[in-house]
């Protein structure tokens, strides 16, 4: 990396990246996961003794590499032929010694075939687990910022809006909105100056993949956000991300740095006259920040309350100006796209919905972590091939999707093809992708009143529906779920749910009710066994 | 001119606190990330502090303070000795997070948000760190605990209190 | 200038054209057509926030603040109906239930919008459970006096506050139901220093949250008009 300069067009690129896959080829290569789940179990370590071990063999690299998707399995560790698990920190003698055959190795290797892997389709994390997040050579030689350079130097402005329309895809973090369509409306908008945002905020508890997408390969983030930026006319950009996720910040930070300094970002990009400037904003703990006018809002460094759309920051956005926002993910599907086109990308998924999915599959299943599927795989197939089915030998109850704003799917519903307009018909949503697997030991008036728990602290306070409605819900579940609700109470509830939905200001308020109405509708009888006046039916006809 | 602020004391942290919000060219609109650095260098947001950060930034006094309250990240109470903040997120709270956090309030006699007395522990809880595999888990003194249950957290606790 | 476009629209069925730029409630207004507002005072920004002026839009089905929403060619707004009386209703009860609106014993009793608007949604009980909460009441300013109980937090004093008097005294704190209308740094409003004693908050207050010392019940009255006045007057300087 020392020697490089920057890079100033696309054969430069190119050639670049040849010779990084070169150098990469006459080197074999340890990848250490050091994704979340194993760094906590001492994969950190581990690859630090992995390099000191193998520091006099020849020609060996230990990488360090984001999450590698099999959480429940940690630590994992990927040499040229074969990925090993269940390892612990002071592993790393025996470890070698199963890489070079003097030691048996069965029990530790994990078959690519199995379910797990066989059965997702990687995208957006195509490079995640293989390359070194911190080093721009290893997203270089997997073909990256190619997709950029092509972009500026061989496309028209509109001849990216329209590939990206081509493929069909749609927002990653949650509505589903067109992506293109979104883009055409930005670059249409007037306005001197004109910005792209990143949605890093991932407020859903239970989902952690624009994290991961984020720590283990920011590169794909920033490319893709600078093709939006060249295809809508903005020249400046922010990323707002979750305080919560500092090694996030960190890493895209570093890449920002390190992209500027080969100019693949900031003034003249690709000696085309392009320029854009990144910078990073932190969240400070507010789920409505995952909102979009309530983003933009904090990013003015005010309360991140959200404003009534329209006007939609396409129009109006950041300080009033036209304004492109989309999710992480989104951003992460479009290098891709550019590269491979637009028609490649509208082969997979149904329909309506086009490319794959990232979820983070948690809750009571074996196989919980980080998985990409194409749109239009069953809950199924996600669950009980890929996930494993469930942990402990229970039975399965209900799948939640979509977070606070989503609902609670059971099992008649378990050959439901995943994509947008199906999961909304079963009163759910996709959400950003948290995916929690419920077995039988869970109760669904608990599940909805913590689901509202979530949505009363996390209201803003600006409007009367949400404010005071997610009060007023919450106190009925409670008193439901401490056997003292009448049938009263459960009509009321069930008002109160269509008064919020219809008439809160924003997303939070809009969607706070669908965990209850969901679990109303497939669970009812569990908050009717729960109600008071039953009892009491009992206790008079006793008497009588 | 505008004449900005003398910082209230010659604390080193002010001089830093400064130099955050040049770099910023004292934009108003800074504001939350110059809090952030504020609560890093002084571990909590001191009205001390906020007020010369209101000043320095020109800002009306009720919003400085309206922001600082409006997130839950920024924390106006100076925190204990050791922190553990306990994940209530989804795939915590269906494992059992709730159980964990009455524990430990049970244990050390405080509630989520509060700090012991004798100033040792702070009892925090977050919306999911992102973590979910781990779950249930906590970060105890900036430390992962992971697949939690009572008598581990009480055990992690004691492990670094009082020592 | 650029001279505004006109655009036609229906309001209730009436054929209606107005300039480009407008909101569904200017234009309401304009023809006398009623839409309740709570959270809205003529010459501050809007912000939507109160739920009561939701309108229907023909062929959406979502509803739309009329405060906040601009017309444009064609859209046709329905003002009233069973659905929104509904709705409007709840909301109100939602409003009267978080806080303590005890109107027999409050100084704005008789002249109070937020008492006024029961009438007017034909309500005589509140639909969900009163919530009690234990606030406090500051008198300690001069002049006014601020109820907690009685604020349903429509933050008019604090965008007349910054908007018109430039003193942004107020602002609120916390999130969600713990929000809560402040001065300088959540200190009394006696010690404020920042506060010009103006009193143009306690005018808009559309409650008895807000109120003068030493007036009696009837001398409560608040006017408004200048808001509007004032903000035309500074629009014309710049
Ligand atoms: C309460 C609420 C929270 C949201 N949180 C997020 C979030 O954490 N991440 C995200 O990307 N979008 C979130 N959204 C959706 C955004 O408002 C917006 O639609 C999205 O960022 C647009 O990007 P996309 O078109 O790429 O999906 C949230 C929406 C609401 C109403
Ligand atoms: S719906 Fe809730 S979060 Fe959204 S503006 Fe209203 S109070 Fe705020
Ligand atoms: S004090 Fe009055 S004007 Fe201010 S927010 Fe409360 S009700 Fe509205
Ligand atoms: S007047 Fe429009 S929302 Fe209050």
């Amino acid at each position: 990396m020392s020697e490089m300069k920057t890079i100033h067009s696309l054969e430069e690129l190119e050639e670049l990246a040849e010779v990084l896959r070169e150098e990469q080829k006459s080197k074999s290569r340890i990848t250490v996961c050091t994704g979340v789940a194993c760094s906590s179990l001492g994969s950190e370590e581990l690859a630090k003794e992995l390099s000191e071990e193998s520091k006099n063999l020849e020609n060996c690299e230990v990488k360090k590499v984001g999450c590698k998707g099999l959480c429940a399995l940690g630590v994992l560790v990927e040499d040229d032929k074969n990925m090993y698990h269940s390892l612990k920190k002071d592993d790393a003698k025996n470890l070698l010694a199963m890489m070079e055959g003097t030691q048996e190795s069965s029990e530790y290797i994990l078959s690519k075939d199995i379910p797990f892997y066989s059965k997702q389709k990687k995208i957006v994390l195509e490079n995640a687990g293989y390359i070194d997040p911190d080093s721009l050579d290893d997203y270089i030689a997997a073909d990256g910022y190619k997709a950029l350079f092509s972009a500026i130097s061989d496309m028209e402005r509109s001849e990216v809006i329209d590939e990206i329309k081509k493929s069909g895809l749609r927002g990653r973090g949650g509505g589903g909105y067109p992506t293109g369509l979104k883009w055409s409306t930005v670059e249409k908008a007037i306005g001197d100056q004109k910005y792209v945002i990143c949605n890093a905020d991932e407020g859903d508890p239970g989902a952690f993949m624009d994290r991961s997408v984020m720590e283990a390969d920011p590169h794909r983030v920033i490319e893709g956000m600078a093709i939006a930026a060249y295809a809508v006319g903005a020249n400046k950009g922010y990323l707002y991300i979750r305080a919560e996720y500092p090694l996030a910040v960190k890493r895209i930070k570093l890449a920002i740095k390190r992209a500027e300094k080969f100019g693949l970002l900031g003034e003249n990009i690709c000696g085309s006259g392009f320029s854009l400037k990144l910078d990073v904003r932190l969240g400070a703990g507010a789920f409505v920040c995952g909102e979009e006018t309530a983003l933009l809002s904090s990013i003015e460094g005010k309360r991140g309350t959200p404003t009534p759309r329209p006007p939609y920051p396409a129009e109006s956005g950041l300080w009033g100006k036209p304004t492109l926002i989309n999710n992480v993910e989104t951003y992460a599907n479009i290098a891709p796209i550019i590269r491979n086109g637009g028609d490649w990308y509208a082969k997979i998924g149904t329909e309506s919905s086009k490319g794959t999915k990232v979820f983070a599959l948690t809750g009571q299943i074996k196989n919980s972590g980080m998985i990409e599927v194409p749109m239009g795989i069953t809950l199924e197939q996600i669950i009980f091939e890929i996930g494993g089915g469930m942990a402990l030998g229970r039975e399965f109850k209900a799948v939640q999707t979509g977070g606070p704003s989503g609902g609670c799917i059971p099992r008649d519903h378990l050959n439901l093809e995943v994509d947008y307009e199906n999961l909304k018909s079963v009163g759910s949503m996709m959400g950003s992708g948290g995916m929690i697997v419920m077995d039988e030991s869970s109760k669904m008036v608990e599940v909805a009143k913590f689901f509202m728990e979530f949505c009363m602290s996390e209201s803003c306070g600006k409007c009367v529906p949400c404010r005071v409605g997610t009060v007023q819900m919450y106190e009925i579940l409670k008193k439901i779920s401490k056997k003292d609700g009448t049938r009263k109470d459960l009509a009321l509830l069930e008002e109160l749910c269509d008064v919020v939905r219809n008439t809160s200001l924003c997303g939070l308020g809009q969607s706070a009710p669908n965990p209850v109405v969901s679990t109303l509708r497939f669970f009812k009888e569990e908050y009717e066994n729960l109600l008071v006046e039953s009892r009491c039916h009992i206790s008079i006809s006793k008497e009588a | 001119m505008y004449v900005r602020p003398k910082p209230p004391s010659d604390d080193k942290r002010f001089k830093q606190l400064m130099r955050e919000m040049k770099r910023h060219g004292y934009a108003r609109n800074s504001l939350i990330e110059v809090l952030h650095s504020a609560q890093e260098a002084f571990g909590y947001l001191e009205d001390e502090v906020m007020k010369f950060v209101a000043l320095s930034l020109q800002l009306p006094l009720s919003k400085v303070y309206g922001v600082a309250t409006f997130y839950s990240f920024f924390t106006l109470k100076p925190q204990g000795k050791h922190t553990c903040v306990v994940c209530t997120g989804t795939a915590c709270y269906i494992k059992g997070a709730d159980r964990i956090m009455e524990s430990i309030e049970n244990e050390y006699g405080i509630k989520d948000g509060d700090t012991t007395e004798d100033d040792e522990l702070s009892l925090l809880s977050a919306r999911c760190f992102g973590s979910c595999n781990l779950a249930p888990m906590a970060i105890i003194d900036g430390e992962v605990a992971g697949y939690l249950d009572e008598d581990k957290t009480l055990k992690w606790l004691k492990g670094v209190l009082y020592v | 200038m650029a001279t505004k476009q006109v655009k036609t629209l229906k309001i209730d069925g009436m054929d209606i054209s107005s300039i480009q730029g407008s909101s569904i409630l200017e234009v309401a207004r304009e023809h006398d057509i009623y839409i309740p507002t709570l959270c809205f005072v003529e010459g501050l920004c809007a912000v939507g926030s109160c739920r009561l002026c939701l309108v229907e839009i023909e062929g959406s089905g979502k509803l739309l603040p009329a405060c906040t929403t601009q017309i444009y060619e064609g859209m046709s707004v329905i003002t009233n109906s069973e659905k929104l009386l509904k709705y409007r209703q709840m909301i109100l009860s939602l409003m009267f239930a978080e806080r303590n609106h005890t109107c027999a014993v409050c100084v704005s009793n008789g002249h109070c919008d937020l008492q006024a608007m029961l009438q007017i949604l034909h309500m005589d009980h509140i639909k969900v459970p009163y919530m009690f909460p234990r606030l406090k009441v500051d008198a300690t300013h001069d002049r006014f006096v601020m109820d907690h109980n009685r604020c349903i937090l429509c933050s008019a004093c604090v965008r007349v506050c910054d908007e018109i008097e430039g003193a942004h005294t107020k602002d609120i704190e916390g999130r969600g139901i713990k929000s809560n209308i402040i001065t300088d740094f959540a200190q009394n409003w006696g010690d404020a220093s920042s506060c010009t004693t103006c009193g143009k908050c306690v005018q808009v207050c559309p409650t008895g949250a807000l109120s003068e010392k030493g007036k009696a019940v009837s001398e409560q009255l608040k006017r408004r008009s200048f808001v509007s006045y004032l903000k035309s007057m500074r629009e014309d300087v710049l």
